[in-house]
């Protein structure tokens, strides 16, 4: 690792995050966490999504603020494109965990960081969704991420940081492995 | 029955502790369910050989003394091994003894058999960690036409259908029991989750001569930065043989094993894994280069460095550019499923409160959360190497120490 005059500082508060590794240690049922997001269709295939309140630590809790996002599809699908299409937020979400989880790890392993950028593809033959061929799937068939980071570190130390920020990460988590999804009418 | 301490387990752990017991004056008996060395001679499969080097095999008052000491043991010469060493340590063993609970008395244990009680003040827990294969939940709903099969069931591919088989697992075991099957001309694949990579030679030396003389074997478990992650870390992919072969997913694929990811359920019938390979892999191979930077380190620091031959890297893993993502487990393509998705202890004779969430005893070094309980043998335990014969060495020589002072400690108190 390096050593420098100032303290490595990445903006992360690693102490707080190992904290509470040990407090969940004794206090298992407070790890519990429910991620809520509410969505209202406006038009065509235009919605809006809202976050606000989570569950965590064994109560209600709640965001700064409240975040509203636009999903929409783009005008090549005669849509008329109010807001990024929901494959694109899951590439959002894919970069921005990865992302959060390179300061950490990187904060934690007492590396400066001095910028971090990614570039984020999804390949996908529309067939699957437009139900034109069953043996594509509706999905990715693919995703590419692409980093390019400045940071007191070897090139291998840099590795390490995206590999093991991606061996934390919930979103590369939901995306490589199945989950169970129960949708209800009510 | 009354004795001083009860050793649960005679292989080598027990043995190791009986030595040191004894070279105290320890009144003690070693109680085994069947006899010396069990799970050695019969629950693991025909070919396995031990993965550490002859001249490794070393416990308090024993070493390998035979002709061939860079070769690797069969299961059943271990086993010979440590009978040989029980019979001269004159271990107190009382085989075919099934103990069915250990519970707290006021002034120590009692230890419950069917070959009836022991009451006594210390016990050691050394029945090892790998006594059950841990399945994961999934494993019902493989759909019947598969047969299944642990590796702890596992004898050789003659057991098998001629049909193909996923080996579900990558640790030592996966990589030996894949390559076996393969060679016996069936197809196979192999599910891959987290793993660690290891070539059998570096440099000339064999791996484990480098992380023992390099320290690594001898990292403590107070040094290590998470020690509940690290005693979760699965088996290095090694194995013993004459052509002192590597069993990284590198040599798997060049025999035709086929890789996948980490098998994350099956639903419907289909098996699907995960799309996380290529990183498991990365991941391993940075840990491999981490691994030999630390023993480059070395070789230049003790001035070994012109005595071994030139430091080298090896070819990252090969990884398909785009990796099965599923399998349909009922079109016949997969005929048997081989679990080496790693083994876990039986403690369901315990009846003392020390058992952690995941069932694992709390133990800080070996000392159990629990006066006058030890535990030895489990991965790291006290050091990399715990799980090893030679880790047993070690940690029975330090647990010897503190439960000796703790019989010390009782016998002043009682006294005064």
């Amino acid at each position: 690792m390096t050593t420098t005059d100032t303290p490595v500082n990445n903006g992360v508060n690693v102490e707080a995050l190992l904290g509470a590794r040990t407090a969940l240690t004794e206090a298992p049922e407070a790890a519990a966490f429910t991620w809520r997001a509410t969505c209202e269709w406006q038009n065509g295939t235009h919605s809006q999504s809202i976050v606000e309140d989570f569950f965590g630590l064994g109560e209600e809790q709640r965001h700064r603020t409240r975040y509203s996002f636009e999903a929409d599809h783009p005008e090549i699908f005669a849509s008329e494109d109010n807001g990024a299409t929901p494959v694109e937020y899951v590439l959002v979400a894919l970069a921005s965990c990865l992302t959060a989880g390179v300061a950490a790890v990187a904060q934690n392993r007492e590396i400066q960081l001095r910028s971090v950028s990614a570039t984020l593809e999804g390949s996908m033959d529309v067939r699957g969704i437009l139900g034109m061929d069953s043996d594509v799937r509706n999905g990715f068939g693919d995703i590419k991420v692409s980093y390019k980071i400045d940071a007191d570190a070897s090139p291998d130390d840099i590795k390490a940081l995206v590999a093991q920020s991606q061996k934390r990460s919930a979103v590369y988590d939901i995306i490589t492995n199945p989950t169970n999804i129960t949708v209800e009418v009510n | 029955m009354r004795t001083t301490t009860v050793v649960l387990g005679g292989g080598q752990s027990g043995l190791a502790m009986s030595h040191c017991l004894s070279a105290r004056s320890i009144d003690h008996v070693v109680l085994e369910r069947n006899e010396v060395a069990n799970s050695w001679r019969r629950d693991r499969w025909d070919s396995l050989r031990l993965l550490t080097p002859n001249w490794q095999c070393r416990l308090p008052g024993h070493a390998y003394q035979g002709d061939d000491p860079d070769g690797f043991m069969m299961a059943s010469e271990v086993a010979d091994f440590l009978a040989e060493y029980a019979k001269r340590i004159g271990a107190p063993v009382i085989g075919g003894t099934t103990v069915t609970s250990v519970r707290r008395t006021e002034d120590g244990y009692a230890v419950g058999s069917d070959q009836g009680e022991w009451l006594c003040t210390a016990v050691v827990v050394a029945t090892g960690a790998f006594n059950v294969p841990a399945i994961p939940a999934f494993a019902e709903a493989v759909p019947s036409n598969v047969t299944t099969i642990t590796a702890m069931d596992y004898r050789n591919p003659d057991q098998l259908g001629e049909g193909g088989v996923m080996v579900v697992g990558a640790s030592a075991t996966g990589v030996q029991l894949a390559s076996e099957i393969r060679r016996s001309g069936r197809e196979v694949v192999l599910s891959v989750g987290e793993h660690v990579r290891g070539p059998r030679s570096y440099r000339g030396q064999d791996i484990h001569w480098w992380m023992e003389v390099a320290g690594v074997l001898d990292e403590r478990y107070d040094e290590v930065d998470d020690i509940v992650r690290a005693r979760r870390v699965p088996s290095m992919q090694l194995a013993g043989s004459d052509e002192r072969a590597t069993f990284d997913l590198n040599a798997l694929t060049a025999m035709g094993v086929k890789l996948v990811g980490r098998l994350a359920g099956v639903r419907d019938g289909q098996a699907q894994f995960s799309g996380s390979l290529r990183n498991k892999c990365e991941l391993a191979d940075l840990k491999l280069g981490r691994l030999l930077d630390t023993i480059d380190e070395w070789a230049v620091t003790s001035g070994q460095d012109g005595s071994v031959s030139a430091p080298h890297r090896f070819e990252p893993t090969r990884v398909d550019s785009s990796p099965r993502l599923g399998l349909d487990l009922t079109s016949g393509e997969i005929e048997t499923i081989v679990w080496s998705t790693g083994f876990r202890p039986d403690y369901s004779w315990l009846e003392v409160d020390v058992l952690d969430q995941k069932g694992m005893i709390r133990h800080d070094g070996g000392v159990v959360d629990s006066p006058g309980m030890y535990l030895l043998g489990n991965p790291f335990l006290r050091r990399r190497k715990s799980s090893f014969i030679d880790g047993s060495r070690a940690d029975a020589e330090d647990l010897i120490v503190e439960l000796s002072a703790y019989l010390d400690r009782r016998a002043s108190s009682s006294t005064r």
